[in-house]
């Protein structure tokens, strides 16, 4: 291989940089839109699955308007905050700030049969990243309606379980509160009993996010805890 | 064009010179995406892809690239490959670019692509290249999915995410999956015996004392 000049090594680095830089900037700035769209639609799709409506890309817009039909915000103490638009708050942004200043985002949904569904997001941390996903309750409060789950870098085939509908089908029915008490709903390993209204199975192999899944919908419902009560039916 | 020279780079690293069994390189990968076969797939496709176009473009930069900066210019053409992979998939693709989530940008460590640019793509044409690229994706990928179909038969009871054995009837009778082969440490079980196995059937891929 023929030796190369110093003046050469950095013209040519010089100029593969600014070739890749506008490469790279080029296709990020040509893709935002779509992918930021992307974003939008699996939010949504990810809401209406927790409230039992399966959808694909081309229908989540026109359910989304159908089945959710409106959406606040509270801040900490229970109370509704006018001036905040629920479905652009972020959760992990809001996370970061003293509980105070927290603003909490609710949804609410009816279902296919009618009921009166509330649905309460909810985001935490596995064991590689950020866990997310919808926890919607009944009428009363209390009783889970439905569940949606999904991460960003979980294993596949441990962790990453939290997203399938194994996992997810086992929180219907369970309860948040025992009597006017927050017990939020614990992630067992070894198995929860049947009769155990407050847990579900773990995943095996899954520890850790099993856990950081527990911990989440301990941390986020329990913020909500003022408006449940004071909603109940 | 698809000279016997050509077709060797083709099947070699599917048999003889696998870049997994017979290389030892990118086990870590073949450990993390193995526990499903979906992810497995899908991996061993994007690996191929990025082998495959990085090598045509090193070896059509050959004569241009210095010697001293080789290394950096090998890893700056793989993670631009990679990123671009990346945002096009979260813009077109996005329920699969979620599955892939982190390993997609992971592909950029994996140390068959480097090594193929290293070995091969400074040396030889773009054509060559390409084909030799295809090659050891199609070797990393084989591995890569038996691995996976075993650790999903055997460790979730499912193909595809179809219930196998569940349909099967098994679990009835007392059958139980085997929450082992869904940990990572038997990826590498199974690796070790897939090189066993087929060290066993062509001596002369054991090494001489």
């Amino acid at each position: 291989m023929k030796e190369f000049s110093n003046r050469y090594i950095f013209i040519f680095s010089s100029v593969m940089v600014i070739v890749v830089a506008t490469l790279l900037s080029l296709a990020a700035t040509l893709l935002q839109p779509r992918q930021l769209k992307n974003l939008e639609l699996e939010k949504k799709k990810s809401m209406l699955e927790s409230i039992g409506v399966p959808s694909t890309r081309e229908t989540t817009e026109n359910l989304y308007d159908k089945f959710i039909n409106e959406s606040f915000v509270l801040n900490s103490k229970g109370d509704v905050v006018d001036s905040v638009e629920a479905f652009g708050v972020v959760l992990r942004v809001e996370q970061r700030k003293p509980l105070e200043q927290q603003y909490m985002p609710v949804f609410k949904a009816a279902s296919e049969k009618g009921d009166k569904l509330t649905i309460l997001p909810v985001q935490g941390t596995g064991l590689w990243g950020p866990i997310f996903g919808y926890v919607s309750v009944e009428s009363d409060m209390n009783t889970i309606y439905g569940v949606t789950f999904d991460h960003t870098g979980e294993t596949p085939g441990l962790g990453a379980e939290i997203n399938t509908t194994s996992f997810e089908s086992m929180f219907p029915g369970k309860k948040l509160y025992e009597a006017d008490k927050f017990v939020s709903i614990g992630v067992i390993k070894g198995g929860a009993k049947p009769d155990d209204v407050h847990g579900v199975d773990a995943i095996s192999g899954g520890t850790i996010t099993s856990k950081g899944l527990e911990k989440m919908l301990q941390d986020c419902i329990v913020k909500y805890d003022d408006y449940l009560l004071k909603n109940r039916n | 064009m698809f000279s016997a020279r050509n077709l060797k780079l083709l099947t070699g690293p599917i048999g003889k010179d696998n870049p997994i069994t017979i290389q030892v390189l990118g086990i870590c990968s073949a450990l993390a995406v193995t526990a499903k076969l979906e992810p497995a797939i899908v991996m061993a496709l994007s690996v191929t892809m990025v082998i495959a176009v990085s090598n045509v473009v090193v070896a059509a930069m050959r004569k241009f690239i210095p010697d001293r900066i080789r290394i950096i210019v090998q890893l700056v053409v793989i993670a631009t490959m990679v990123i671009l992979v990346d945002q096009f998939l979260k813009a077109y693709a996005f329920d699969v670019s979620k599955q892939l989530s982190v390993f997609v940008g992971l592909i950029i460590t994996n140390c068959i692509i480097m090594g193929r640019l290293e070995a091969f793509a400074m040396a030889n044409k773009p054509w060559p290249a390409f084909i030799d690229g295809l090659g050891n994706g199609a070797g990393y990928g084989i591995i890569l999915i038996v691995v996976a179909f075993f650790r999903e038969f055997l460790g979730s009871g499912t193909i595809f995410g179809y219930p196998v054995m569940e349909k099967l009837g098994l679990y009835s009778i007392g059958y139980e999956n085997n929450g082992m082969m869904i940990l990572p440490p038997m990826a590498l079980i199974i690796v070790g015996l897939i090189i066993w196995y087929q060290r066993s059937k062509d001596k002369t891929l054991i090494e001489n004392k």
